[in-house]
């Protein structure tokens, strides 16, 4: 398993690699475009190449290799591949203060400082240096401020903290795997003109809006660079306009060196995540089996089973998704009996946890429908005084979590990816405020987890051999309400506490008739639905796996391994259809995706449930289209036998 | 001249035959331009007229705009907007010299790429088999769909504002309900539930799909499997891979050829054939998405299909009267080096011959427009031009041939499929799922749909009893004996 992770982080090494091999070509046409004059080309050039050779050119390299690799490394820290979808305006202002998020700010700052330094001095001129000589009023040689380095070196801090701040607000650390598999290279070639045009377009608004800050605050920092290095601030001899009036920042040539400075800064940093995303990404193809004990760990059922890295179990369901269509050796070594045994335990591990997974994505879902069932109905009858018995509703349990030192943005190595309930629980609790005002909407999310502990006869694969239908499910108790709470949740309290105070309520009622507390406590649209999917992604891969290998079982399995599990497949695919067919039909969740836009971002989270609901369904057209009319001879219940029926007749 | 023997054995009921006049159907016409000068000259600002020209036509729009309006604008913007438009011309004239089809309006493109003959006066404009069931849709020179079901009463018809030029229609594999249709400015995707009642599905039930510069869209490719949909444009560069329920795609560049007319994409869904307008085509592996670049001698690649198993592609050439083969030996997943075959062999000679008939003398044969292999591999339906001019009139004709592809390929002549006097074919597709042979699905440019079914027993039917599945890819080996024996075949001609 160690190797594993190694794995990934070698991968995200060579990334970095890449992305130091990539800066001496951005900055030499950084150099050319910061440089640029028209009317003297030949000029131009010289000046260019003279520069690109250097001392200063070298240095700066090598201070920008060492952002690059600090870029990378937070890269890697910060990633994830669930993302974490803040589900109220308050719970994103709480992943916008935590402390992690306070670092990762800092450093961006920093980094943004050093970039625009190394612009500074390669633009050259007027930029660069931060103090120079000049002679006071008296007479007297000093050495004076010179406010256009500490303009750009300003801008670069401002890009730097805008990037680490809509990094949190658009899920920028979030890595999303492609469904359309491309080499490396053409890969990073499609997305290389993406990220120019959004490194343009986002360092065109950070410096509109640096520039609005520096035109009301940018005394602030000058008179503290001024006091603290002991430089005179010299407005009388050099610049004829201070740079802090409107005539001073309408300098053109000045907007255009803050916004090339702008966009290379983020142009290096894009680069890196792109190339991280595009290593990170890759398929990585385990063996099935091995006949070496000391590998077995590294075998696909062992990684898709066992405590792994969320990236790596993805990877192995990726990688379980392509095999099972692309590559019929593989399939075979699936379908394969143990040696000394005959136990075909590389398929069980297999399909066990994909139906586990499965199991599990049903079970939230409905548990969600239940919630939203009890409470939305009341909830969309009247709007004032259904918020107040809602909020006190659900005040019953409170979500509070003990590692509030833990990082919140990534789930580490060790948290499962079962279930994104873990995920849910960390950032929701970025201040001390989020965490009363969610609850409604973390506590589905965490019943999955409660309703393991309340039942143990629910553990694990509830679909496995034995015929279930969502309606004994749904009769499960309601661990979220305030009544059941205090009863099943005693034996975890180090995640949940129940609270019932009355004082607290009275808070929160008086709370909730405030504007802007309303306005925080507002769900956003779609982010529920978008939460409930947001580990999806695994799912899918799920459901193509099984359903390429039932499909590949018709002719390949040999030994019939397959046939014991079919029932348990069908069934288990049945019921998460009805679960999603429900989800969809529910007031508030859209039923089109929203359009994407074109940008750094990866909003590919957002549509994870209609991939989902397509995929789910393809996915028993193809075993009900191999089969055919031998699935009748499957024992299932009837429900799912006149379910299968609509299927065969293609009326679904 | 068609009569449809329904065999009293056949428990099949072969579809009834459609009849689409061309007079019932109104073309619409309902371009900006034409609309705009029913109504009075309304005074705006520049303001105004530029942010709306750029919304409607984009950069050249908002030139144009400024260019114009030389009273209201300052002269040195006016003369500097106006010297930009023409340098845009310029690179544009350029660009159109080097691909001359960019010079063509979509209307004309979309006739000219089409698989369809004649699509612009076509009363029947594109049609498709759904995969599993019998259910058909048929888009009509109105720019509607409608769909029709035997097993339903219903006739849904399918409309929307998007819905122009329909080029091309198909049916998503494994999925019921799941059409998509190429239009001019944009892909839609409609579901139709097959349960409802509806007859006319509102727009809400289409997905619209659009790539900026991607447009208009004259050929759509389902994988196999349902999980992509690719998309050609011949202004466009790209191919689209898109993933229809996130609605989001996949560019795939290559920009030699200057677009993508037709795409095919072969039945085991390992590879996908993509012409361009020059003459180049390409052949997508699906795996990584790499491609193969066959550059042909003399014209565009016009047309292709995929023989059942996906090993052999058959493709034609425009300018000439030969049917080329491919074929694709490397199986899917294992990456082999071994790139397939260094070149195309021609199978098939189909210049010009007399025939002498009953009736007189017929000249058959010419440039090819489409072809079509029915899902078993074992008849391929090939649509000629036809000629028009001087005394020599050829009509549009279907001929058909029989193939077998183990042990070795062979293409046997079978027969010509002709419609009533005066008529000539458009359009053909197979069923996918004909179970006593093959059933072919011509549309006539009278706006009539029929059906014209092979009755022969394959082999590899008779080894696979799996009532209505897909087409599976059948064993390859087969005892040469048997095929004899059981081939018989109606010709309603």
């Amino acid at each position: 398993m160690s190797c594993l992770v190694c794995t990934i982080t070698i991968l995200a090494a060579a990334s970095v690699a890449w992305a130091v091999l990539l800066l001496p070509p951005s900055i030499a046409v950084f150099v050319i475009i910061s440089r640029v004059s028209l009317l003297h080309p030949i000029q131009w050039i010289s000046e260019c190449v003279s520069l690109l050779t250097s001392a200063t050119a070298i240095f700066s390299f090598i201070l920008l290799c060492g952002v690059v690799l600090i870029v990378g490394f937070l890269n890697l820290e910060y990633y994830t591949v669930i993302p974490s979808i803040a589900c109220s305006k308050i719970a994103l202002l709480g992943q916008l203060l935590h402390p992690r998020q306070f670092v990762s700010s800092l450093v961006h700052c920093i980094l943004g400082v050093i970039v625009a330094w190394c612009c500074a001095v390669t633009i050259g001129g007027r930029y660069q240096t931060l103090g120079y000589p000049c002679t006071q009023a008296d007479g007297s040689p000093q050495l004076c401020l010179n406010e256009y380095q500490v303009i750009l070196l300003l801008a670069g801090a401002f890009v730097g903290y805008c990037h680490s701040v809509l990094g949190v607000i658009h899920n920028m650390n979030y890595v999303s795997f492609h469904t359309v598999q491309q080499y490396k290279y053409l890969r990073f070639k499609g997305s290389l003109p993406l990220v120019v045009k959004c490194s343009a377009i986002q360092a065109l608004y950070s410096v509109r809006n640096y520039l609005v800050v520096y035109f009301f605050l940018g005394y602030v920092p000058r008179t503290w660079i001024c006091k603290t290095l002991n430089l005179q601030l010299n407005r009388l001899v050099c610049s004829l306009h201070p740079l802090d009036t409107i005539a001073g920042l309408l300098d053109f040539s000045l907007l255009y060196h803050l916004w090339i400075s702008g966009t290379f800064l983020l142009f290096t940093w894009y680069i890196t995540l792109l190339l991280f995303r595009i290593f990170v990404t890759e398929v990585y193809s385990f063996p099935v089996q091995s006949s070496f004990t000391e590998d077995v760990h590294q075998c696909l059922p062992k990684v898709l089973t066992g405590q792994q890295p969320a990236i790596l179990k993805f990877l192995a369901l990726h990688d379980l998704a392509l095999l099972s269509q692309h590559s019929p050796s593989r399939r075979s070594e699936v379908f394969s009996l143990s040696q000394p045994g005959g136990h075909p335990h590389n398929w069980n591990a297999i399909s066990q946890e994909c139906l586990s997974l499965l199991a599990d994505l049903t079970q939230r879902l409905v548990a969600h429908h239940d919630t939203v069932a009890t409470n939305g109905r009341a909830k969309s009858l009247s709007t004032g005084s259904d918020k107040k018995s809602l909020s006190s509703e659900s005040s019953g349990t409170i979500l509070l979590s003990s590692q509030g030192t833990e990082d919140v943005m990534t789930p580490r190595p060790s948290v499962l990816i079962k279930t994104p309930a873990s995920v849910f629980l960390r950032s929701s609790v970025g201040s001390p405020l989020t965490v009363p005002f969610t609850p409604d909407l973390d506590s589905p999310f965490s019943s999955p987890a409660l309703r393991r502990l309340a039942g143990p006869v629910e553990q694990c694969s509830p679909w496995h051999g034995t015929v279930q239908s969502p309606h004994i499910m749904r009769r499960g108790p309601k661990l979220w309400s305030t009544s059941t709470g205090e009863r099943g949740l005693q034996n975890k309290t180090e995640h949940v506490i129940p609270i019932v105070d009355p004082c607290a309520i009275w808070v929160k009622n008086f709370l909730a008739k405030r504007v802007l507390i309303m306005y925080l406590l507002n769900k956003l649209p779609e982010a529920s639905s978008q939460a409930l999917f947001a580990d999806t992604q695994s799912h899918i891969w799920a459901l193509e796996g099984l359903s390429y290998l039932v499909k590949a079982s018709f002719s390949e399995d040999q030994f019939g391994v397959v046939q014991t599990t079919l029932p348990s497949i069908l069934s288990s695919m049945l019921v998460l259809q009805e679960a999603v067919d429900r989800h969809f039909k529910l007031p508030h969740a859209s039923s089109k995706p929203v359009r994407s836009t074109s940008s750094m971002e990866d909003s590919s989270y957002k549509t994870l449930r209609f991939a989902l609901r397509a995929t789910l369904k393809t996915a028993i057209y193809r075993i009900t289209t191999t089969f055919g009319e031998h699935l009748n001879a499957v024992q299932m219940s009837a429900e799912h036998q006149k379910r299968l029926q609509q299927f065969l007749e293609y009326k679904e | 001249i068609f009569k449809h023997e329904v065999f009293d054995n056949q428990p099949f009921v072969i579809p009834l035959s459609l009849y689409f006049p061309r007079e019932s159907l109104k073309p619409h016409s309902r371009t900006e331009s034409s609309s705009k000068a029913a109504f009075l000259d309304h005074c705006e600002t520049l303001w105004m007229r530029s942010a709306a020209a750029w919304r409607d036509a984009g950069l050249t729009g908002l030139l144009n705009e400024i260019a114009n309006s030389s009273a209201e604008v300052p002269k040195w913007l006016s003369v500097s907007s106006g010297c930009v438009l023409a340098l845009l011309q310029r690179i544009s004239s350029f660009h159109g010299s080097l691909f001359p089809h960019l010079t063509l309006s979509s209307e004309d493109m979309i006739a000219e790429f089409s698989q369809v003959l004649k699509w612009s006066d076509c009363a029947v404009r594109a049609f498709a088999w759904h995969p599993h069931t019998d259910k058909f849709a048929v888009a009509l020179l109105d720019d509607s769909i409608k769909i029709y079901n035997p097993k339903s009463a219903t006739a849904p018809t399918l409309k929307h504002r998007l819905q122009r030029s329909v080029a091309a229609v198909q049916w998503k594999p494994l999925c019921a309900s799941a059409l998509a249709v190429a239009c001019q400015n944009c892909l839609l995707v409609w579901h139709v539930d097959p349960c409802s009642l509806s007859t006319r599905p509102s727009s809400g039930c289409a997905q619209v799909l659009s790539h900026p510069g991607h447009s208009p869209v004259t050929s759509i490719a389902w994988s196999p499997s349902g999980s992509f949909l690719v998309s050609a444009s011949p202004m466009d560069t790209n191919m689209m891979v898109w993933d229809v329920a996130a609605e989001s795609c996949v560019p795939l560049q290559r920009v030699g050829g200057g677009g993508v007319t037709f795409l095919s994409w072969s039945p085991d869904g390992s590879h996908v054939l993509a012409s361009t307008p020059a003459a180049l085509f390409r052949v997508w592996e699906t795996r990584m998405w790499t491609c193969e670049r066959w550059p042909c001698l003399k014209g565009r690649c016009q047309s292709g299909c995929w023989s059942p198993d996906g090993s052999r592609l058959l493709f034609t050439v425009q300018g000439e009267t030969v049917i080329y083969a491919l074929t694709f030996t490397d199986t899917p997943g294992i990456p082999s080096n071994t790139k397939g075959p260094k070149a195309a062999a021609v199978v098939a000679d189909l210049s010009e011959t007399t025939f002498n008939t009953p009736g007189g003398d017929i000249v058959v044969g010419g440039e090819i427009q489409s072809l079509a292999w029915d899902p078993r591999g074992e008849r391929l339906a090939v649509l000629l031009k036809g000629q028009e001019h001087f005394s020599l009139d050829r009509p549009a004709m279907i001929a058909v041939f029989k193939t077998r592809t183990s042990p070795i390929f062979e293409l046997l002549p079978c027969g010509f499929v002709q419609g009533e006097p005066g008529t000539e074919p458009r359009l053909m597709q197979f069923h996918p799922n004909f179970q006593h042979g093959a059933l072919l699905t011509v549309c006539w440019s009278n706006g009539r749909i029929t059906h014209v079914p092979f009755y022969f027993l394959s082999a590899g039917m008779a080894r696979h009893g799996l009532g209505g599945s897909p087409p599976q890819p059948r064993p390859e080996e087969r005892p040469a004996d048997y095929i004899n024996q059981t081939l018989y075949t109606e010709l309603t001609t």
